[in-house]
């Protein structure tokens, strides 16, 4: 489970590396003399050599991007010993500037797509192509382990590439991926003798009608990991069962909805080591053969170390008590494709007493909430997916159920709520029970909402959220906002480094107050709110200390963005247009920009105009 | 007189409306200038109290992600969909639609595709090791079908397709030419199930008729030629 992740770090090391290469660093000749005051004898060779396996133990992205600074020597040999690289924005740097700073990398974490392009708020083919990645970290480090890729295009022929050029490639996770299908799985699975993990998470994969899981080699695997759940192919079920007996190191397997109950339930039997399961399908095939039904709640009985649970696509609730031996457990449970009732649902939860992780859809209403509040006294993270995602649905979650989470389970740290009524009540509520809160998401469904009690706008609920939730990072707002909110984020955020926005403020002030509050704001996205050209001014000696800016359907002209982009030539401006090409046009559709040591990408589309 | 003409004015915008009111699914897809411009008409053609909120709504529904003009919070918001409003992902309102409907209804809407109107065929070289899928209505011409697929399969075919670029029907000598070279020419099946030679149809005929593409060795393609040579002087008369 790994819906939006976000790693809390500060800019990618190259540009505060640049930062440094412009002030005058400490010259090699200074550092020899400034080491040679205390051990006049010892050469640099040698100082490098002792700094190497002294960095070599720095982990943190922080304390190397720190170190990095302290002088040139420190900077060379930081990148020499640098094994993981994560690179926020792919269009920040060149593959080519990647591998002539960090020699010996072994992993990749890279992030493409900006997160509002998975609305439908951006044409497809804008970019992020793993390709020019791929062929050059082929050349540059052949002893590649690890590639971490979200919101990148990756194709075919670039996991054939992969498979190649890396024969100790031991862990390939895509999340919110596109652009490859299991021909490229197949391959990867055939040529990566030493693979441990392969998680394909929320990515859409064609179907090329290839057994791929017949493709992993005849002996004994390395595989740790194997994600599948998003992969919309029928698959070989004897291949997949012959592969887990073959994986003694198996502990994690996540299932596509074509893999039966009764399938689940053989592989449980023989696998009786996994820690997580991702069912396939949660429903009895009553065409099936046996005069019996299989005993299912024995598998997972036989299941003593599952202590994550998700899947059950496709589910029949009364098939749910079957995973009750496992229920006391659990630390994480995702029932958030499962159309679960209430009184399907509270058996089931009154039993999970250690669940820190918990995602679910609203169907399972407030009443299921309080029942969480009641029972998971050590949950951490709660998602509540909208069954009907849609502005005008029922909406059987609301304030009570927050208020209820919020006075049962104190140690909550990540909130996203999909709802159709809010109050600030339980907002203010939920600021003063949950002071260990870092992410604050909160989608009321329909736009402009205001408290549906008092009928003010959301503002002192979000203020109490920005004010008492003192370790709040990231924060997505929604309902009626006025520009008080917004004061209240600059005044109270000082740590929020994500903010989302949609349908909200009055007035460019709004965004000024964000802009020039809020000193540790790394990304922002902000659509249909009317902010405009004095807002977008106002910002500029932000934007080079911030990873990306997107504002779409807002008030921008063209001329200001323009304007940007002149007075700021290491950031790349990207106004991205819809079909209407009207020069006339008052306002600017898209506005994307982000840093770049590289300057502006050669691979933009038609669509997109590089300012 | 004047009663009847108000009429048949009232007629023209309960026909407009629905139009008007229908769901935008992509941004590329909203023809925004256009729907603004009936808007227009219709503001000058009435003399009828037009309902401002009306005016407004169809506004709101054809510039969808504008701001919409209803700030007063006790009036409930436009019926009209707005693009990516819930901030649900497509791939987890997939799977929800999924278990809503019949696996049968399963079956269509997936082949509809993601936003409506995609028309995925799958493509296969002979030679290659796998099967591609394109979405058909990506490309506007045979010439950027053509310069995808030579991109696509460039691995295998080291050069020896899209060279001579589209196939030219009209000479017969120089398609028969091709026709007996080891170059590849791409054929599809359309739908009556026949295997013809691709680019013998207009663009968007194609697109419709299309189920399958297969890129073959032109001397493989021989067997099409007659045919595709029929069906085009059909096509032409």
């Amino acid at each position: 489970m790994s819906e939006d992740e976000e790693d809390q770090s500060p800019p990618p090391s190259d540009l505060r590396s640049q930062q440094q290469q412009q002030r005058p660093p400490c010259s090699p000749n200074k550092s020899r003399n400034c080491i040679s005051s205390s051990s006049q004898t010892f050469p640099d060779h040698v100082l490098e050599n002792v700094l190497e396996n002294v960095l070599q133990f720095l982990e943190s992205r922080t304390d190397r991007n720190a170190a990095s600074l302290v002088c040139k020597l420190w900077w060379k040999v930081e990148g020499l010993t640098r094994s993981e690289v994560f690179i926020g924005n792919c269009y920040a740097l060149s593959p080519t500037r990647l591998t002539q700073r960090f020699k010996r990398v072994r992993s990749l974490l890279l992030k493409g797509k900006p997160r509002f392009a998975d609305f439908n708020l951006m044409p497809p083919d804008w970019g992020a192509n793993f390709a020019p990645w791929v062929s050059t970290m082929a050349k540059a480090y052949p002893w590649l382990e690890k590639v971490d890729l979200k919101r990148i295009f990756v194709s075919d022929d670039d996991l054939a590439l992969l498979a190649h050029s890396f024969p100790g490639f031991k862990e390939l996770i895509l999340v919110c991926c596109e652009g490859f299908g299991t021909s490229g799985i197949a391959v990867v699975a055939n040529k990566c003798r030493k693979l441990k993990v392969l998680d394909l998470i929320e990515s859409e994969v064609t179907d090329d009608e290839v057994d791929w899981i017949s493709c992993f080699p005849e002996d004994v695997t390395c595989l740790e990991s194997l994600a599948f759940d998003c992969v919309e192919a029928p698959i070989n079920f004897k291949a997949l069962e012959a592969l887990v007996i073959r994986s003694p190191f198996l502990r994690k397997l996540r299932l596509n909805r074509f893999v039966s109950l009764e399938e689940v339930h053989r592989l449980l039997l023989g696998a009786p080591q996994l820690t997580s399961l991702g069912t396939g399908s949660f429903k009895h095939d009553n065409q099936s053969e046996q005069e019996q039904e299989p005993d299912y709640a024995a598998a997972f009985r036989a299941c003593k170390s599952v202590v994550c649970l998700s899947g059950f696509r496709e589910l029949m609730p009364e098939y749910l008590p079957a995973i009750l031996p496992v229920c006391a457990n659990l630390t994480s449970l995702n029932f958030s494709y499962a159309n679960i009732s209430p009184d399907m649902f509270k058996p089931i939860i009154h039993t999970c007493h250690k669940l820190q992780v918990f995602w679910a859809l609203d169907s399972i209403c407030d009443e299921g909430l309080q029942a969480v509040a009641a029972t998971c006294k050590e949950l951490r993270e709660l998602r509540i997916f909208p069954f009907d995602p849609r502005e005008d649905s029922e909406g059987p979650v609301s304030e009570l159920g927050l208020q209820a989470i919020s006075e049962g389970c104190r140690k909550l740290e990540s909130v996203l709520y999909f709802c159709q009524r809010m109050t600030n009540a339980a907002l203010i509520a939920m600021s003063h029970n949950c002071p260990e809160l870092t992410v604050f998401r909160l989608c009321i469904m329909g736009r402009h909402r205001p408290d549906h009690v008092t009928g003010k706008a959301m503002d002192e609920g979000f203020g109490a959220i920005v004010k008492n939730c003192k370790k709040l990072t990231r924060l997505a707002v929604s309902g009626l906002l006025t520009d008080q909110a917004f004061r209240y984020m600059g005044e109270y955020g000082k740590l929020i480094r994500t903010l989302s926005v949609a349908f909200a403020g009055d007035s460019d002030m709004a965004l000024r107050h964000v802009l020039e509050g809020c000193p540790r704001l790394q990304k922002l996205e902000i659509r249909d709110s009317p902010f405009g050209d004095v807002a977008l001014r106002s910002g500029m000696h932000r934007y080079y200390n911030m990873r990306f800016v997107w504002m779409s359907a807002c008030s921008l002209s063209m001329g200001c963005c323009k304007d940007v982009a002149r007075a700021m030539p290491n950031l790349v401006v990207e106004v991205i247009g819809s079909d209407d090409d009207d020069e006339n046009r008052e306002f600017v559709e898209t506005l994307y920009m982000y840093r770049s040591l590289d300057g502006p990408r050669k691979d933009a589309p038609q669509f997109v105009t590089i300012l | 007189m004047i009663g009847q003409l108000m009429n048949l004015n009232a007629t023209e915008l309960c026909l407009g409306l629905p139009g008007g009111i229908k769901a935008v699914d992509s941004p590329a897809r909203s023809s925004v200038r256009n729907k603004r411009g009936f808007s227009e008409t219709v503001d000058l053609m009435l003399n009828l109290q037009c309902n401002k909120e009306e005016t407004v709504d169809l506004n709101n529904a054809t510039a969808s992600k504008e701001k919409t003009l209803l700030k007063d919070p006790a009036k409930p918001p436009a019926k009209a969909q707005v693009v990516g409003w819930p901030p649900v992902r497509n791939y987890r309102k997939n799977m929800m639609t999924q278990q809503k409907t019949s696996a049968e209804e399963e079956a269509s809407s997936e082949k509809a595709g993601n936003g409506g109107g995609a028309a995925l065929v799958k493509v296969s070289m002979d030679g290659a090791p796998y099967l591609r899928k394109v979405n058909l209505t990506m490309y506007k011409s045979y010439q950027d079908l053509s310069d995808a697929l030579a991109k696509m399969f460039s691995s295998f075919t080291m050069g020896n397709y899209g060279a001579q670029g589209m196939i030219d029907f009209m000479n017969e000598s120089k398609l028969m030419n091709l026709l007996n070279s080891s170059e590849y020419v791409p054929s599809y099946e359309d739908k009556d199930g026949d295997w013809m030679l691709v680019g013998d149809v207009p663009w968007e005929m194609f697109v419709q008729s299309c189920k399958r593409l297969r890129i073959m060795k032109g001397s493989e393609a021989i067997g099409l030629a007659p045919r595709a040579m029929e069906k085009y002087c059909k096509n032409r008369s």
